[in-house]
C-alpha cells in the first residue's frame, strides 16, 4: 500500500457493508437470490437505503477507518450490483481514507478493458486511494452474469493479466487476443493514478486459491472462514509467498469479522445480533444455483453427489472451536464469536477476542468489518463504528 | 472399456458387437446408463461408443472450447477406425455432436439416428426451445429427464471413480453447451447439407426437449422421418432399450432409395 497517515497503525481497518434491501426480507423465504422479482424493491426506500449507508462510510473518513464495497447480483442481500459506482461517489465524498472493493467479479464481466477503465478513474479522482479487488464470485453470480462456470477460473486469470497489462502500458496500443478476450488495440485512458498500479486483492476461502494469490503477490482477504478454517488458508498463503521468495508480510492477510461495539456488553450484543442479519441472509438460494458445473472440482463434486449436494456442503462450514458446525440460518452471537465470525461486546471484549483470534492465526495486516449489515439501524451503525474508531482501533497498534 | 488414440488424444470408449459399424454418441449425462441398448445393438453391429473428449477420464485439450472440435476429432476417428459409412447414433448433446458431423462431411456417414437430440434452435430469442436444467430445481429436472425417474442411478452405490467420472461429465456438458444455451446458431441453416437417411426418435414423455422440437428437425433434415417411444422421458435408449435397439436396426434395413 502507497502512504498515508494511518500506516502507524499494526492494522488497518475496513468498513465493509453490502447495501443490503432488507425491507424485502420478510417476503422471502427458500431463495434470497437470483430468481426474486425485482418488485419487491421500492425504489424511494431505495433511495433512501444507499444515501444512509453511503453516509455511513462517508462518516469513515472522520474515523480513520478504511472503506470496503463488494457487488452481488439479483438479491436482496446485497443492492450494490455494481462496486465501482458506491466507490466512485465516495472517491469525492472522502479524502484520506483508501477504497477498497473486493470485489470486482472479472471471471464474470464480459469486459476487462471497461474493469481497468472504472478502477483507473476513480484511482485518478481519489488521488491514489484504490485499492482494487478482483473475485471469482460466489457460485449464485454465475446464472445473472450467464457466464461458463466450466472455465471461470481460466477466463479469470486472463482477465487479471489483461487488467493489469492495460493498467501498465502507457505507450500505445497493444495487441491480445487471448483464449477469451480480444482486442487488438487496448489502450486505456486515463492510467492510473498509483503506479505501477493500485494494489491488487482477491477473497479466497481455500488452501490452493491462498497460494495461487501467495505467489503473484496479492493481498488476500478471508470470508467467513472463522477460527476453524481460517490458519490451513494464512499458513499456505505465507508458505508460498515464501517458496516464491516474497516476503510473508501481515499486510497481503486481511480477516472480515462482523463486529458490534456497545458501551455495554448487551448493547455490543444485541448490535451483532443485527449485523448477523448478513451471515443468515447470505447462504439463502435455490439448491440449483448453488454448484454450477465446473464450479468446484471433480473430486469435491464427487463428494457432493454421494453426501447430498452443495446446500449440505455449505452447511458445514461454519464451525465453533471445537469444530461442532453451526447453523447459519439460526446461529446466534454467542455461537458467532465462538465461531471467530463476529467480535462483539464492549470495546474490551472486542479487543480481547480479536487479539486471541489475531495470535491464534498467527497474525494478519487487515481487518475487514463488517460495521453494517443486516437491520441494524444507521444510528446503531454510526454508534458502532465511532465507538469502534475511538476505543479500539488505537489499541491496534499494539499488535505485531 | 478400452482406449482410442485418435488426434494425441487417449479417449475411454466402449467398443463391442460383431456386423456393420455404429457410431454412438452418448449425452451430457447418465452415460453408463447407455449400457442396456448398446448390449442390444452388439447383436446387430460393430459399435463404437467414445466418452467424449472432457467427459469421464478421456482428457480434453486446452484449445477443445465447442461442439465443433468434437465434430471433427470423431471424423477422424470414422477415418481411423475404417468405418465405412458408419450408422451414427446420437443422444442428447451426442445428436447435436452428430449433426455437426453430418453437416460437414455427409459423405462419411451412412445413416443417422438422432435421440431427442440438442443442437438446433427454432424458436425466438424471448423462447427457450431446451428446458434449462441449470436453473430448475433438481427433482424437475429429474421428472422432465425421465418418464420414470427410478431410472436415475443411486448415486450412494457408485464408486469415488465413477462419480468423479460423472462430476467431469457434467462439467464438460456447460463447457460446450453453457453459451449459447446447447445449440449452435448456425446449425439450422446448415441441415440441408445431411442428406443421408436419418431416423428422429424422440421420448414421448422428454420434458427437456419436446416431442413437438423432434419433429421439427425431422422436417429440416432433407430424408428424415420422426417417430416417438412410448414409456420415455429424455433418453429413451436407457428407459425402453428394447424399444430404441429395434427400432435403429429396423431403420438400419430398410430399404431405402
Amino acid at each position: 500500500m502507497s502512504g498515508n497517515g494511518m500506516q502507524a497503525n499494526g492494522m488497518q481497518v475496513w468498513h465493509f457493508s453490502e447495501m443490503a434491501y432488507h425491507p424485502a426480507w420478510p417476503h422471502l423465504d427458500e431463495t434470497y437470490r437470483v430468481t426474486i422479482p425485482s418488485r419487491l424493491f421500492d425504489p424511494k426506500v431505495g433511495a433512501d437505503l444507499y444515501h444512509r449507508y453511503l453516509d455511513e462510510w462517508a462518516l469513515c473518513d472522520e474515523l480513520g477507518i478504511n472503506i470496503m464495497t463488494n457487488e452481488h447480483h439479483a438479491t436482496a442481500t446485497c443492492a450494490d450490483s455494481v462496486c465501482t459506482i458506491p466507490m466512485a461517489i465516495l472517491a469525492r465524498e472522502t479524502k484520506t481514507v483508501r477504497l477498497l472493493a473486493l470485489g470486482m467479479p472479472i471471471g464474470n464481466r464480459n469486459d476487462p478493458i471497461r474493469v481497468a477503465e472504472e478502477y483507473s478513474i476513480i484511482d485518478v479522482i481519489s488521488r491514489g486511494r484504490v485499492e482494487m479487488g478482483f473475485v471469482k464470485g460466489v457460485p449464485f453470480e454465475i446464472s445473472p452474469a450467464n457466464t461458463n462456470p466450466a472455465d471461470l477460473m481460466e477466463r479469470f486469470w486472463e482477465a487479471h493479466d489483461l487488467i493489469l497489462k492495460a493498467m501498465t502500458s502507457h505507450d500505445g496500443p497493444f495487441n491480445w487476443e487471448g483464449t477469451h478476450f480480444q482486442y487488438r488495440s487496448v489502450n486505456v485512458w486515463p492510467r492510473p493514478y498509483q503506479q505501477p498500479h493500485p494494489p491488487v486483492w482477491m477473497p479466497v476461502g481455500s488452501e490452493g486459491s491462498a497460494r495461487e494469490a501467495a505467489e503473484r503477490n496479492i493481498t488476500i482477504g478471508v470470508l467467513n472462514t472463522g477460527w476453524v478454517r481460517t490458519p490451513a488458508i494464512f499458513d499456505a498463503y505465507r508458505k508460498k509467498a515464501a517458496e516464491a521468495g516474497l516476503e510473508p508480510r501481515r499486510d497481503k492477510l486481511a480477516y472480515m469479522a462482523l463486529i458490534g461495539v456497545g458501551e455495554t456488553r448487551e448493547e455490543g450484543w444485541r448490535r451483532a445480533d443485527q449485523i448477523l442479519g448478513y451471515s443468515r441472509t447470505s447462504g439463502i438460494v435455490s439448491p440449483q444455483f448453488a454448484n454450477p458445473p465446473g464450479y468446484v472440482s471433480p473430486a469435491i463434486n464427487a463428494q457432493m453427489l454421494k453426501s447430498g449436494g452443495a446446500m449440505a456442503a455449505r452447511a458445514t462450514r461454519v464451525q465453533t472451536k471445537d469444530g461442532r458446525p453451526i447453523n447459519p440460518r439460526t446461529m446466534t452471537v454467542e455461537e458467532a464469536i465462538d465461531a471467530g465470525l463476529v467480535f462483539a461486546g464492549t470495546p474490551d471484549d472486542v479487543w480481547d477476542q480479536l487479539k486471541a483470534f489475531y495470535g491464534h492465526v498467527g497474525g494478519f495486516g487487515h481487518l475487514l468489518m463488517m460495521g453494517q449489515g443486516g437491520t441494524i439501524s444507521h444510528d446503531d451503525t454510526v454508534a458502532n463504528l465511532t465507538l469502534f474508531s475511538k476505543e479500539v482501533l488505537p489499541r491496534l497498534a499494539e499488535l505485531g | 472399456m478400452e482406449r482410442i488414440e485418435i488426434g494425441g488424444i487417449s479417449l475411454s470408449a466402449w467398443i463391442g458387437g460383431d456386423g456393420p459399424p455404429l457410431l454412438f454418441l452418448h449425452g451430457g449425462d447418465y452415460v453408463l446408463q447407455n449400457r442396456a441398448c448398446l448390449d442390444r445393438l452388439a447383436q446387430r453391429f460393430r459399435v463404437v461408443a467414445p466418452r467424449h473428449p472432457g467427459f469421464g477420464s478421456s482428457p480434453c485439450p486446452a484449445w477443445f472450447r465447442t461442439v465443433h472440435d468434437i465434430a471433427y476429432l470423431y471424423l477422424d476417428l470414422i477415418e481411423r477406425l475404417a468405418l465405412d459409412r458408419p450408422l451414427v447414433v446420437g443422444s442428447s448433446f451426442g445428436g447435436w455432436v452428430a449433426l455437426e458431423m453430418a453437416v460437414r462431411d455427409p459423405g462419411r456417414i451412412g445413416r443417422l439416428v438422432l435421440l431427442d437430440a440438442l443442437g438446433v434452435k427454432f424458436g425466438g430469442r424471448e423462447e427457450r426451445d431446451f428446458a434449462d436444467i441449470y436453473a430448475l430445481p433438481a427433482a424437475e429436472v429429474l421428472r422432465r429427464t425421465f418418464a420414470d425417474p427410478a431410472a436415475a442411478p443411486d448415486y450412494g452405490k457408485l464408486t469415488d471413480g465413477e462419480l468423479e467420472d460423472i462430476a467431469r461429465d457434467r462439467q464438460a456438458t456447460a463447457l460446450y453447451g453453457w453459451k449459447p444455451y446447447m445449440h449452435d446458431p448456425a446449425l439450422g441453416h446448415w441441415l440441408h447439407r445431411g442428406k443421408m437417411p436419418a431416423l428422429v426418435l424422440w421420448g414421448d414423455a422428454d420434458g427437456i426437449v419436446a416431442p413437438a422440437h423432434g419433429e421439427r428437425l425431422a422436417a429440416a433434415l432433407p430424408d428424415a422421418r420422426f417417430a416417438t417411444i412410448a414409456g420415455a422421458g429424455h433418453y429413451p435408449q436407457i428407459e425402453q432399450p428394447q424399444a430404441v435397439a429395434d427400432a435403429i436396426e429396423g431403420f438400419a434395413q430398410e430399404n431405402r432409395p
